[in-house]
């Protein structure tokens, strides 16, 4: 991922969480970072404001790791733009 | 360690709640003996959690139409329509309910939950787009994955969040589908309807709302928030439920659209499970009779839930947005709420405790539904066991007295 990606997402998770995180690639989203459901709803939904676009459900069943959200959010970027 | 292993986080939560001696998913009633009223452990309990909204289930005339039909047509169908045949009741329950609604065509099916997963999987398909508002009943979300539309969620009665949403697929090719509820079922808040129809309209979408909480209880005539709001025109599915308002069981869905039909031979959860059996059908068309000629029912119903509302909120019991027939009190943290249920329960009071993550925004509810049958002393009754129990517990936050005396 690009830093600046990384450093964006990381800044997400702070804001949703209310506290510090250092995430990589293979972060676990609900493992390492101990979200509920409840979180990673309210986190998906703060990465698709960021980014302007909508993660259909099927693609968020999918995401386990940052790495995983990272794939997403650029596929669905480059599918907006084509 | 079996293959329901899997559950094991599940099962550790569950066993948490046990732990109190309770079991909030498994209330074992000795009886029920009226819309209002059942026996727990031997104690006569006011039942004020059943979303029997107008007291039906009861009614001497729909009992009467449930025995009659079925002594003669017999206790089942045996199987589906498209199997067994459709019989004259599911043909006149069809009729009644899309002439209640003013629509071209109804089409029954044997559960609420079936009635959304029959109509989500089959009005959109691959290639289309599914907009669920986040707080969408669980027979939505399962509605949405039996069929192969892309889902994406929207914020709950978020018209805004919507909008932004279906911009965003300008230009893609497929049918938009946004589907809302009239009355959310775990803190009774209603949908911005009006501006959601304006999405729409902008948007090009189609509009389904389901009526489920709402049928009976909403609207000039009872038709649901659609009829309230006057955006009937706008909607293009309605979904609904019989087990509610009605006093049986069953779904519906009610449209005007002109190849309505095709969804009968279509439509999975409808063709391959076993139809309506005539005592449900017989007292379900009788129901409906008497939502429609007795509006003092909706009447009784919406004084009974503002009572119930005013009198929580006025002791400082933390309510739901709007005084609608379910009340929810929004519990501190879950020990507190199995705590406070179990005492309520004790006290003779039966209602829903509700918990994550069946719950919007992670909130532990005391979710409570009112009834046209309560009378007002129930209601007075249920007000008092919740202001005893909040005393014992320590955390009512105004004196009971003083509360009542500000109504």
């Amino acid at each position: 991922m690009t830093p600046s990606m990384r450093n964006e997402i990381s800044t997400i998770f702070e804001q949703v969480l209310g506290r510090p995180v250092s995430i990589t690639d293979d972060t676990d989203i609900v493992e390492d970072l101990g979200m509920d459901s409840l979180g990673v709803m309210n986190f998906v939904m703060a990465i698709e404001d960021f980014y302007d676009l909508s993660i259909p459900l099927d693609r968020v069943a999918q995401i386990q790791t940052v790495a995983d959200l990272i794939r997403a959010v650029e596929d669905l970027k480059i599918g907006n733009a084509a | 360690m079996t293959i329901l292993a899997k559950h094991a986080g599940y099962r550790q939560a569950y066993d948490a709640l046990l732990a109190h001696g309770v079991d909030p998913l498994n209330v074992q009633f000795d009886s029920v003996l009226s819309p209002t009223e059942g026996v727990l452990n031997g104690q006569t309990t006011i039942l004020l959690g059943t979303n029997n909204y107008l007291g039906l289930t009861f009614d001497p005339d729909c009992i009467e139409k449930a025995v009659q039909a079925t002594r003669e047509q017999g206790t089942g169908t045996t199987g589906s329509r498209v199997a067994n045949g459709t019989y004259n009741g599911h043909t006149e329950l069809e009729k009644a309910v899309a002439d209640f609604y003013g629509r071209k065509h109804a089409m029954v099916f044997s559960t609420g939950y079936q009635a959304n997963l029959g109509v989500l999987s089959t009005l959109v398909g691959r290639g289309d787009h599914l907009m669920l508002d986040a707080d969408s009943h669980a027979s939505i979300y399962d509605g949405s994955r039996l069929g192969m539309a892309e889902v994406i969620r929207f914020r709950h009665n978020n018209p805004d969040d919507l909008y932004k949403r279906l911009r965003r697929l300008e230009g893609v090719p497929g049918d938009r589908m946004i589907v809302v509820e009239g009355i959310y079922s775990m803190l009774g808040d209603t949908a911005p309807l009006k501006e959601f129809a304006a999405v729409k309209r902008e948007t090009g979408a189609y509009l389904l709302v389901d009526e489920a909480h709402s049928l009976g209880v909403l609207g000039e005539t009872g038709r649901g928030l659609a009829e309230a709001e006057g955006v009937e025109g706008d909607v293009d599915f309605i979904v609904g439920t019989f087990s509610k308002s009605l006093g049986s069981v069953g779904g519906f869905c009610v449209s005007d659209a002109a190849d309505f039909d095709i969804m009968r031979i279509v439509c999975r959860p409808y063709m391959f499970t076993a139809s309506l059996p005539p005592g449900v059908v017989a007292s379900t068309i009788e129901a409906l009779k008497k939502l429609r000629a007795e509006p003092a029912l909706r009447a009784s119903l919406m004084r009974n839930a503002k009572r119930l509302y005013d009198g929580l909120s006025a002791m400082g019991f933390q309510t739901g947005p709007e005084a609608n027939p379910i009340v929810a009190v929004t519990m501190p943290d879950q020990e507190t709420a199995v705590v406070f249920w179990k005492l309520l329960l004790e006290s003779g009071l039966y209602l829903n405790l509700a918990l994550p993550p069946a719950t919007p925004t992670n909130a532990c509810l005391l979710r409570t539904s009112v009834s046209a049958a309560h009378t007002t002393q129930q209601i007075d009754r249920a007000l008092d066991i919740f202001a005893d129990v909040g005393r014992r517990l320590g955390f009512l936050p105004s004196d009971r007295r003083r509360a009542a005396g500000a109504l």
